[in-house]
């Protein structure tokens, strides 16, 4: 059979003093890490989205160095308003004679941003949720799955609407709304794993030996439940990007900054749509299906990685 | 003179797969005849379970298949598929291990049952469903069971469904995989003792596959031993398990302590070692690395099933190049 | 002993489950009301002004209004008013509109109805198809072709593919004219229960419809496909083939049945997308329906109309849900107790 054993040099810490408990755990999640991140760049689509990811990731960060803010300006446009794509607009312009490709470019920092705060938000209290109802189970457990229940049956838009028009527009809000009405997922995904881990006999015995559920929660059901929600989380980032797209589309985004959702709403409500103006409607939802995609592709690919019996799909 | 009810002839599967083809069974000739008991032990992985389902063509559809499969003398690998599906179940039956997942969960079982009716003859369902009540009462369940769900069943009760579904279209043949794994020792006994008074009713041929051979020695007339895809060594029960030709038949017939023997109590035999890979196998005879008796000559010899005794059969250099003596 | 006792008033473990579901459908439904009339406490500003806001009413009648809204009493008391309204139908008034916000819903609901049902069956249908040709054809052409333009659907927001269609098939391209209208119901003037009437609303729903099964056909086939090629490697399938049953058949009598039960499952808890879709396309194509009222009144802001259309949208998820929950053992026995 093949050698499974590391080159001796990498074990260094095994030829000194012994090492600790916490050391040799450490050892074993990062060579874990470090198969599955092997695994994963085998799957062909999974590396494409990452490619496509860091593109987009590039261009955010990027942005102030590509393109001068002053693109943005109203005040300072000097194109003609509505005109197609050109030599020197290469997306066109919008109804204010502003180039799209810059708006496009700067676009991509508020809907990224928001898209990744949002995710934040919703994978922290779904995780929180999922692994205190998981662990604790009975009544704890009833109560934090009837609140579950609801957001996920309520309606997201309808609830998103109703909250982001009471809160007022701003990025904050808006990531606010998304995270809190999106959490479900993952709570659930999480709780199954933390009853299961809560269920698995070690657990009886180390709280025999006096551990606390803080322990047993950073210790043990932690370590088992990341590696989900980190495959969820990305499929997260691709319905929080949406999400924001949808909320700015509809004029609930934050006025004075430029996202690609805002650009579909300027665009309609200046009638792009009637001019026939397909280069000012084009890039930003090019933009986004391209983004979302990716996060997706990157999300299956992950949770082949994760779950073999997924592989080859 | 009776005509062979199963005949196979060289039989060779591959699986082909992302990371290579992988030879399941490589080259396998087996007979039984009508009324007759053959049983097929081995390790898991040994190739016994892609027999059965070679013998109906019911492997998946990335396979390769060589050599001939004949039931009542037509080759089963060959025949179009309209008289391959009328063939099934009315010639030769499969009875499948572990029945939880074999049997549809959500469909009642007396339909599922009434199926296979339906699939081979024109009966009215009335018809039908007193077959099926027939079926589960001689298989030694109520009638009245035909109404239950999978999941509402005992892993034995399921097992007999399984065996009275079998039984719908009175084949010639009983092809058991594994009939007996994952029910406990009494449930076990009561299927093989069914099987038996079946075989004796019916006049059944019964193909039991199993890694039990225990379970064959009491119930079938001779016995193949399969290992790394081949068989390794073939004939009659009683001989085979009480005085093996083979290593490996030694090592597996020791494995199963004797009830009632305290010597095989105290020291269980186990087989060292792991099943080959079928993608690296070893040259030569596959078993040598894990066998006790291997001789510098094994790894290069191209072991072949010798005469082993009268009927009996093993493929090992050391019965090829012992005296031919009187047993 | 609670189950001698529960036994004891007839209930079975079946009564028990349905009557679990239903109340955790009325608690649904109750959290929606305490959700809505908290959150209209939190409002800023004085209701009552709100209303007024752009007409001279004299002081006397805003503090009129002002008690009408209960704003006075204590806490409980308003919560119990606004249950007791709500029951009785009455959602309060529109800001916008100066009516009650029931009658307007009344009045938006049926375009949304016809064009979320019709929708729903197009591409509840579709796309269960693609689904499932996509499985059973695995790593087919059709099968990859499918699966990147379900992707893709899915991957985008389902207004900017309303949009583009919009400005293809309505507006036209270059010199191709455009064949549909570009908004609302009917086109002005017509009689809608004529038959020219109804061909014209057919005209105007043509692309507000087609956008949306679209978007809803890709997740549909995505998930559909999932389930038949996790239903495909089951054991029972190789029982039906070796009994001498046609490939065709066992797909469609063993493993399409069977893989449409978490199908539906998942379909089910995905009704939000459903409605969410309607808003934003309802806005694209002016299609006078609650969508295009949520959009007019979330731009007022018309917090009456928002909160009765919120209302109105999850109890038709909660009941839909609830339905769906009883209906379930009977399509799967595994989940029948007693």
């Amino acid at each position: 059979m093949a050698q499974t054993s590391a080159p001796p040099a990498k074990d260094a810490e095994l030829t000194g003093p012994a090492p600790s408990p916490r050391a040799i755990v450490r050892a074993r999640r990062r060579r874990a890490a470090a198969r599955a991140w092997a695994e994963y760049r085998r799957n062909r689509v999974g590396m494409v989205g990452l490619a496509i990811l860091i593109v987009f990731i590039a261009l955010a960060v990027l942005a102030p160095v590509l393109v001068p803010s002053s693109a943005l300006d109203v005040t300072q446009a000097t194109g003609v308003p509505f005109s197609p794509p050109s030599a020197e607009y290469p997306f066109g312009t919008d109804e204010s004679g502003r180039s799209v490709l810059a708006l496009t470019v700067w676009g991509s920092r508020v809907s990224l941003l928001v898209g990744f705060l949002a995710t934040v938000i919703s994978v922290l209290i779904g995780s929180v949720v999922g692994i205190v109802a998981g662990h604790f189970g009975r009544w704890t457990d009833s109560v934090l799955m009837r609140v579950t229940d609801w957001f996920l049956v309520i309606p997201f838009l309808p609830l998103a609407i109703v909250l982001a028009t009471v809160l007022g527009p701003s990025l904050a809000n808006i990531a606010f709304v998304i995270g809190i009405t999106s959490w479900p997922g993952t709570a659930r995904i999480v709780r199954a794993q933390a009853l299961a881990v809560t269920a698995r006999p070690y657990i009886e015995r180390a709280r025999a030996l006096g551990a606390g559920d803080w322990h047993l929660i950073t210790r043990h059901i932690l370590p088992n439940v990341v590696p989900l929600i980190f495959a969820n989380t990305v499929l997260i980032v691709a319905i929080a990007i949406l999400s924001e797209t949808t909320l700015a589309f509809l004029g609930l985004g934050d006025p004075l900054r430029v996202s690609w959702g805002s650009m579909l709403d300027a665009a309609f409500s200046h009638g792009a749509a009637s001019i026939g103006a397909w280069w000012y409607l084009v890039p930003p939802g090019l933009a986004i299906l391209l983004v979302v995609l990716a996060f997706t592709m990157c999300g299956q690919a992950l949770e082949a990685v994760l779950n073999p019996r997924l592989r080859g799909r | 003179m009776t005509v062979t009810l199963l005949d196979v002839r060289d039989l060779e599967v591959t699986y082909r797969t992302r990371a290579g083809d992988v030879p399941a069974v490589r080259g396998v000739s087996l007979q039984l005849d009508p009324g007759q008991t053959l049983g097929l032990a081995g390790e898991s992985g040994c190739g016994k379970s892609t027999m059965a389902a070679a013998i109906l063509r019911l492997l998946p559809p990335d396979t390769r298949t060589s050599g001939s499969v004949l039931l009542d003398g037509e080759d089963v690998l060959t025949m179009r598929p309209g008289r391959l599906r009328a063939v099934r179940w009315t010639e030769a039956a499969i009875v499948f291990q572990g029945a939880m997942h074999a049997l549809n969960p959500v469909r009642r079982v007396g339909v599922q049952i009434a199926e296979a009716i339906h699939l081979h003859d024109k009966v009215t369902d009335e018809a039908a469903d007193a077959r099926v009540g027939e079926l589960l009462e001689q298989v030694g369940l109520p009638a009245r069971r035909a109404a239950s769900y999978p999941h509402e069943l005992s892993g034995g009760q399921r097992q007999r469904v399984m065996i009275a579904m079998a039984l719908a279209c009175s084949p010639r043949l009983l092809i058991a995989d594994e009939p007996t794994t994952a029910l406990d020792v009494m449930v076990q006994a009561q299927v093989l003792d069914l099987l038996a008074e079946l075989r004796r009713e019916l006049g059944l041929a019964l193909l039991l596959i199993t890694h039990d051979l225990s379970v064959l020695a009491s119930t079938c007339e001779r016995i193949a031993v399969m290992y790394a895809g081949r068989v390794v060594e073939e004939g009659p029960a009683s001989a085979v398990f009480d005085e093996p030709a083979h290593p490996y038949t030694r090592a597996l017939s020791e494995a199963f302590p004797t009830i009632g023997d305290r010597a095989s109590r105290k020291a269980p035999h186990g087989l060292g070692g792991d099943p080959p890979d079928p993608r690296e196998l070893p040259s030569g005879c596959a078993f040598h690395p894990r066998c006790p008796v291997a001789v510098p000559i094994c790894p290069t010899t191209d072991v072949q099933l010798w005469p082993a005794g009268p009927a009996r059969r093993a493929a090992c250099v050391h019965v090829r190049d012992r005296e031919p003596a009187a047993s | 002993m609670a189950t001698a006792a529960a036994r004891s008033f007839g209930l079975t473990a079946a009564n028990r489950r349905i009557g679990g579901k239903l109340v955790g459908a009325v608690l649904s439904l109750a959290f929606v009301l305490v959700f809505n009339f908290f959150l209209f406490r939190v409002l800023p500003g004085d209701p009552a002004k709100n209303l007024t806001r752009n007409r001279l009413v004299p002081a006397e009648q805003v503090q009129a209004l002002r008690e009408s809204f209960g704003l006075g009493k204590p806490l409980p008391q308003q919560f119990a008013g606004y249950v007791r309204d709500t029951l009785r139908g009455d959602l309060g008034i529109s800001y916008k509109f100066r009516r009650p916000v029931s009658d307007v819903i009344a009045e938006r609901i049926w375009p949304t109805v016809l064009l979320l049902g019709l929708s729903t069956v197009l591409s509840t249908i579709i796309g269960l198809f693609i689904g499932i040709r996509g499985a059973w054809r695995r790593g087919s052409t059709f099968d990859r072709g499918s699966l990147a333009v379900s992707l893709a659907l899915y991957a985008m927001p389902e207004f900017w593919l309303g949009i583009l269609l919009l400005i293809a098939f309505g507006v036209g391209v270059g010199p191709l004219p455009g064949l549909f209208p570009t908004g609302g119901i009917s086109t002005p003037g017509t009689d809608m229960t004529s038959l020219a009437g109804v061909l014209d609303v057919a005209r105007h729903l043509f692309l507000p419809c087609l956008t949306l099964t679209l978007a809803y056909l890709a997740e549909y086939a995505l998930v559909m496909r999932s389930s038949l090629l996790d239903e495909l490697g089951e054991d029972y399938l190789v029982t039906a083939r070796a009994k001498g049953l046609r490939d065709a058949l066992v797909l469609r009598r063993h493993a399409v049945p069977n893989a449409l039960l978490p199908t539906t499952t998942l379909i089910f808890l995905n009704l939000g997308f459903v409605v969410s879709g309607a808003i934003t396309i309802e806005t694209v194509f002016s299609w006078p329906g609650l969508g295009l009222l949520s959009y007019e009144a979330l731009r007022t802001p018309d917090y009456p109309v928002l909160q009765g259309v919120f209302l109105l949208f999850s109890a038709a998820v909660i009941v839909a849900n609830v339905l769906a929950d009883l209906l379930y053992p009977y399509l799967d026995p595994r989940v029948r107790t007693g």
